[in-house]
């Protein structure tokens, strides 16, 4: 745990800017809670914690999510599942398309929430957004490709139809990167879910306020409820409860990289219990890193979270 | 029609020697399946159809014919059921003109109250029996129940059928639950003539298009005179595609033995829209012979304040609201 | 007079704006032709003229082509994939913006009915502009390298000739995929359906889409053929009659042109004695009355099991006598308008033949309105194999019936055609249908369903209903190279 830092000015993310009349306006400023269940509940342990700029600046008191805000997120991801998994590969496609529309709308705003999060000059960090957003519709346009690019018919010794198909885990846990705010959190959840997979998303720990903006992006378009949950905190304190949670199928070191009070192999320790597939994040033997995210991906994140489902039938007159 | 006699036709019909529940197993299972997916698909498609005008101002007033006003609560007084019989009578008090509804549908215990209510009208009164919802009681709890509301004098019986013993395949207990209960309401019918029967399925809980197929053509054989899809109290309870079946089910029978059967959606049919649906599909897959009271009802009860909705509305020109129609 | 009869329920055309009359899409712009003149497109419902619209002539198809080189060469070869796919999700997203208008369009145009442009044509066009502008940043994974090693890149300038029977989805299945894969594309809509594709490239300027990239040509067969026998075309795309579609195989022999081409059919649609058989007597219905029958993969023969043929035939024809024909801006109307006077001529003189080859002719009652081409749902029974009604097209409201006693002689009938684009299995043994399936030689297999389509299934036939596959990972084929080969 980092020494809690010194109290500073705050940062104002949009400077108190003078009204009609010249004198000072100002500003309305955003709460930030956690994302569980297509609502915006604080933590359950009244918890906060301060979030700080790249120049240590006051930002925003973030939830703190503890590991009861997580089991009900598991809750919820779970309840979600069915029907997410059920829609039609299209329909989804559909959705998290619509999902990219709306953060195309508020880029101005994650522009400047990742700059202030990131320390990036404004340009840098338009970049950084349009790279999210576009990653974002990468993954929504494989939502119905997936089955055909993984899955095929089999030519058994036999007179059977044989067909082997992907189908999603069920609830993923997954740890967000802790550095890339937005870019890293686009490319850990969408793949995720795009197959069907429902998510519970510890996001990055002193870089958490793109991830409640992207809640508010999904809370408004026609991502089911429950379909994917974001909680902001101390991501060394609620890890091992999910790693160790016997209703997760999956889960996704990432943000195991440069977390404080984190050691992923006993995440993976604990996931053996009920035989979880674990992601591990990146890195030669025990060092985790974060990857660079602005290369395009290729499948690895999505298959990691599928099953795969064969099928005989007999074929006979 | 006796138990005996319901048993000597079902013999004749099936080509058997004696009904058992092997013969009985045999020849419904025979019958032709249903695909799920198409099914749902011709009711989604009859589902397009749009009323209009003359036809609808036509369609509504059929509906609200075609009601058994409901209420089945356990909370049930003799002042609410009078209440709801003089609905009955009078649906929309502000416009003489609309029609009244075929019958009013209670348990069988107030059936006596209803009959009084409803004594200088035409509107039926017809009382669930056999242990309603479920359906979980000895047979003799079951006729006693029935005789009493025959005794009370109901018009008509909407009798459930013990889902337990179909789906554990005891075809022929079911076949005979239904004759036996059918004798009880030709024997001790009112003077008027004997009491109908309509027997529900509770399809919500038969769950396959198939089961559904397979309990409208015992049902029928067995006696019914109607075959009705539900209690209301469990849900799904009616829907397009289940009651598309039954329709089949009734218009094969005619086409075989020449003997019309009666259809009856019972719960979740809320909006005219809902029953223009209804009305489509008897009318495209049944036939206009059964665009008629005698042969379709709706069991509702909030149906029946949105049809006079939109029969203002389609009188008027404009839109109506809750204060214009009266609660039950 | 039957007792419900649903009294008229028109959509309201006043969603459609028609300009009196339209120039080429050419460059990115509308522009009058150069050297060709002008016809008039019709609503067969009524006879009543749409619209005045112009027939390209062979400078015009020069300076399509020219345009869509340059854009090849240019603003669109040089995007990326991901850039490619945006403008391809931007046009889905305007289709179904304007999904009711082009919907009116089409019916208007086409004479089909505003129940199947609404639920069926205009939906699915934009669900294959949403599949395949995924598919533009995704080609690498698409396995279409075939083992060369070499990615697949576009082949350049694409001519695409598409029929009247489903105008738009045509049009959808044919640009879609070209420019997903970075083609630029020049496209000519049938000479009686133009209307929907000059929409569409409106829709194209609406969506920035640059110059040059999708160029509309309307005109008439001759349009088509210069087009597809122009040097800078790299590769054709044909939907249409297998007739013309030989003359394309023709044409480009020797050259390095490539073609893709999806022709006619005579499909037949196979119930079993165990068929589920309510929902058997819907798919027969939809299989050869859905489009009027203008379907080039409609189950125009039943082959029904003979065992249970005259129940079969009974609740087919009781069945018939609910479909409304009519009006097609009615939304209660079922069955629209011949598409024009030569189509209505045709299928009256094949089902002449049919009457006079022997088979018993038996026809759905209905009242046909006065103007515009109509035929009345129509069904031969005692149809044998050696029937013309039983081996050519009639692309109508025409259903030939015969019948098989076995699963090997419904194979072999089924199969004896010089067609192969789809069959129809109705049957509730799963085994039987997958060796059915496996032994029917067409393209597209439908068990329990009929005339069903998605952007990610591919569609295509074997034998004279041509070669190639649109839709789906194989519909990406048609349109890249890999390098090795062109």
């Amino acid at each position: 745990m980092s020494p809690a830092p010194a109290r500073g000015k705050a940062t104002q993310t949009n400077a108190a800017a003078p009204n009609a009349a010249g004198a000072q306006r100002i500003e309305v400023r955003k709460t930030y809670k956690l994302y569980i269940g297509g609502a915006f509940p604080r933590s359950e342990s009244g918890r906060t914690y301060e979030v700080r700029d790249s120049h240590d600046r006051f930002l925003a008191n973030a939830a703190m999510g503890s590991r009861k805000d997580a089991r009900d997120a598991v809750v919820a991801a779970r309840g979600a599942f069915g029907k997410w998994s059920g829609a039609t590969a299209y329909n989804r496609g559909q959705v998290l398309y619509r999902v990219a529309e709306l953060m195309e709308g508020r880029r101005a705003q994650f522009a400047t929430e990742v700059a202030a999060a990131e320390g990036l000059t404004p340009p840098r960090a338009d970049k950084v957004v349009s790279q999210a957003i576009d990653r974002w519709v990468w993954y929504a346009g494989w939502a119905d490709k997936i089955a055909q690019v993984l899955g095929g018919v089999n030519p058994v010794a036999g007179p059977y139809f044989n067909i082997s198909a992907p189908e999603p885990t069920g609830v993923v846990a997954a740890l967000a990167p802790q550095r890339s705010s937005l870019l890293g959190l686009v490319s850990v959840l969408a793949p995720i879910v795009v197959s069907g997979n429902t998510a519970v998303v510890l996001t990055s720990e002193h870089r958490p306020l793109p991830a409640v903006t992207l809640s508010e992006v999904l809370a408004t378009s026609d991502v089911p409820a429950g379909v994917i949950n974001l909680i902001t905190g101390r991501t060394g304190e609620v890890a091992p409860w999910l790693a160790a949670h016997q209703d997760v199928n999956a889960i996704d070191l990432a943000g195991a990289a440069d977390a404080d009070g984190l050691v992923w192999a006993e995440l993976e320790r604990a996931s053996a219990d009920n035989l979880k597939r674990v992601l591990r994040p990146a890195g030669d033997d025990i060092d985790a890193v974060e990857p660079d995210w602005s290369r395009t991906p290729d499948l690895t994140r999505i298959k990691a979270f599928l099953e795969t489902k064969t099928v005989w039938h007999p074929k006979g007159r | 029609m006796s138990s005996t006699t319901a048993a000597a036709s079902a013999r004749e019909l099936l080509g058997v020697g004696a009904l058992t529940n092997a013969s009985l197993t045999r020849w419904l299972h025979g019958l032709p399946g249903v695909d799920h997916v198409g099914a749902d698909a011709r009711a989604a498609g009859l589902a397009t159809r749009s009323v209009k005008t003359t036809s609808k101002a036509w369609a509504i007033d059929t509906a609200i014919s075609m009601i058994d006003l409901t209420t089945l609560e356990g909370a049930d007084t003799e002042r609410k059921v009078r209440s709801l019989c003089a609905k009955a009578m009078a649906p929309d008090p502000g416009d003489p003109t609309t029609p009244q509804v075929a019958a009013v549908c209670i348990y069988a215990d107030m059936a006596t109250v209803a009959v009084d209510a409803l004594k200088d009208s035409n509107i039926h009164v017809a009382a669930v029996t056999s242990a309603f919802p479920s359906g979980r009681a000895t047979m003799a709890v079951k006729l006693t129940d029935t005789r009493d509301a025959l005794r009370a004098g109901a018009h008509e019986i909407d009798m459930v059928i013990d889902r337990g013993a179909f789906l554990s395949g005891r075809y022929l207990q079911v076949f005979n639950e239904i004759a036996a209960i059918k004798e009880a309401c030709e024997q001790e019918g009112t003077r008027r003539a004997p009491a109908h029967l309509k027997v529900i399925f509770e399809t919500g809980e038969l769950v396959t298009y198939d089961n559904v197929r397979r309990a409208s053509w015992l049902a029928i054989l067995a006696g019914a005179n109607f075959i009705k899809t539900s209690t209301g109290k469990v849900s799904p309870a009616a829907t397009l595609p289940v009651t598309l079946i039954m329709l089949e089910a009734v218009r094969d029978w005619r086409d075989l033995t020449g003997t019309q059967i009666g259809v009856k959606p019972a719960g979740g049919i809320r909006t005219t829209k809902d029953a223009m649906k209804y009305l489509v599909m008897v009318n495209e897959v049944a036939g206009d012979d059964w665009l008629d009271p005698a042969w379709f009802r709706f069991g509702a009860s909030g149906l029946l304040n949105d049809l006079l909705l939109q029969r203002q509305k389609l009188a008027t020109g404009h839109y109506s609201g809750a204060d214009y129609v009266t609660i039950d | 007079m039957a007792k419900f009869e649903y009294a008229p329920a028109p959509e309201s055309r006043a969603v459609v704006t028609l300009r009196p009359s339209y120039g080429l899409f050419i460059g990115g712009e509308f522009v009058e032709a150069t050297d060709g003149s002008t016809f008039k497109t019709i609503n067969p419902a009524s006879e009543e003229v749409l619209a005045e619209v112009t027939e390209a002539g062979e400078a015009d198809i020069d300076n399509a082509v020219r345009a869509a080189r340059k854009a090849f060469d240019g603003p669109w070869g040089r995007l990326s994939g991901a850039e490619r796919g945006k403008y391809l999700f931007r046009i889905a997203r305007i289709l179904q913006e304007r999904a009711r208008e082009f919907a009116v369009l089409e019916t208007l145009d086409n004479g089909k009915p505003i129940k199947e442009s609404r639920d069926v044509d205009i939906p699915l066009a934009a669900a294959h502009f949403f599949y395949h502008a995924g598919w533009a940043d995704k080609l690498e994974h698409a396995g279409l390298s075939g083992g060369s090693g070499q990615p697949p890149r576009p082949l350049g300038v694409v001519g695409q000739v598409i029929p009247w029977n489903f105008p738009l989805l045509m049009l959808s299945w044919k640009i879609a995929p070209a420019l997903a894969a970075g083609n630029t594309v020049v496209l000519k809509p049938s000479k009686s359906t133009p209307l929907t594709a000059l929409l569409f490239a409106e829709v194209c300027q609406q969506a920035d889409l640059p110059a040059g990239v999708v160029n509309i040509l309307t005109g008439t067969s001759r349009t088509g053929a210069h087009l597809i026998r122009h040097p800078g075309v790299d590769k054709i795309a044909f939907t249409g009659s297998t007739e013309v579609g030989k003359d394309i195989a023709r044409a480009i022999a020797g050259t390095r042109k490539r073609a893709t081409l999806e022709l006619g059919g005579k499909a037949a649609n196979i119930v079993f004695d165990d068929a589920a058989i309510d929902e058997a007597v819907e798919g027969i219905v939809n299989g050869i009355f859905f489009n009027q029958g203008h379907v080039c993969c409609a189950g125009s023969r039943l082959l029904v099991q003979e065992n249970v043929a005259d129940d079969v035939i009974m609740r087919l024809k009781r069945r018939l006598l609910t479909l409304r024909v009519g009006d097609p801006l009615d939304k209660n109307t079922d069955v629209g308008a011949i598409n024009s006077a030569a189509q209505l001529s045709r299928i009256r003189e094949l089902t002449d033949i049919g009457e006079a080859e022997g088979a018993t002719r038996w026809t759905a009652p209905c009242v046909l309105p006065e103007r515009g081409f109509w035929f009345a749902p129509t069904v031969f029974t005692e149809v044998s194999q050696s029937h013309r009604i039983a081996q050519e097209e009639v692309f109508g409201p025409v259903l030939s019936v015969l019948t098989f006693r076995t699963p090997q002689e419904a194979v072999a009938k089924a199969n004896n055609t010089p067609y192969g684009l789809s069959a129809g299995i109705w049957t509730e043994k799963g085994s039987r249908i997958l060796w059915m399936a496996d032994q029917l030689r067409a393209g597209v297999v439908w068990a329990n369903t009929f005339n069903r389509f998605d952007p990610t299934s591919p569609f295509g036939g074997y034998k004279e209903s041509g070669y190639g596959r649109e839709g789906g990972r194989h519909g990406l084929e048609g349109y890249v190279t890999t390098g090795a080969t062109r």
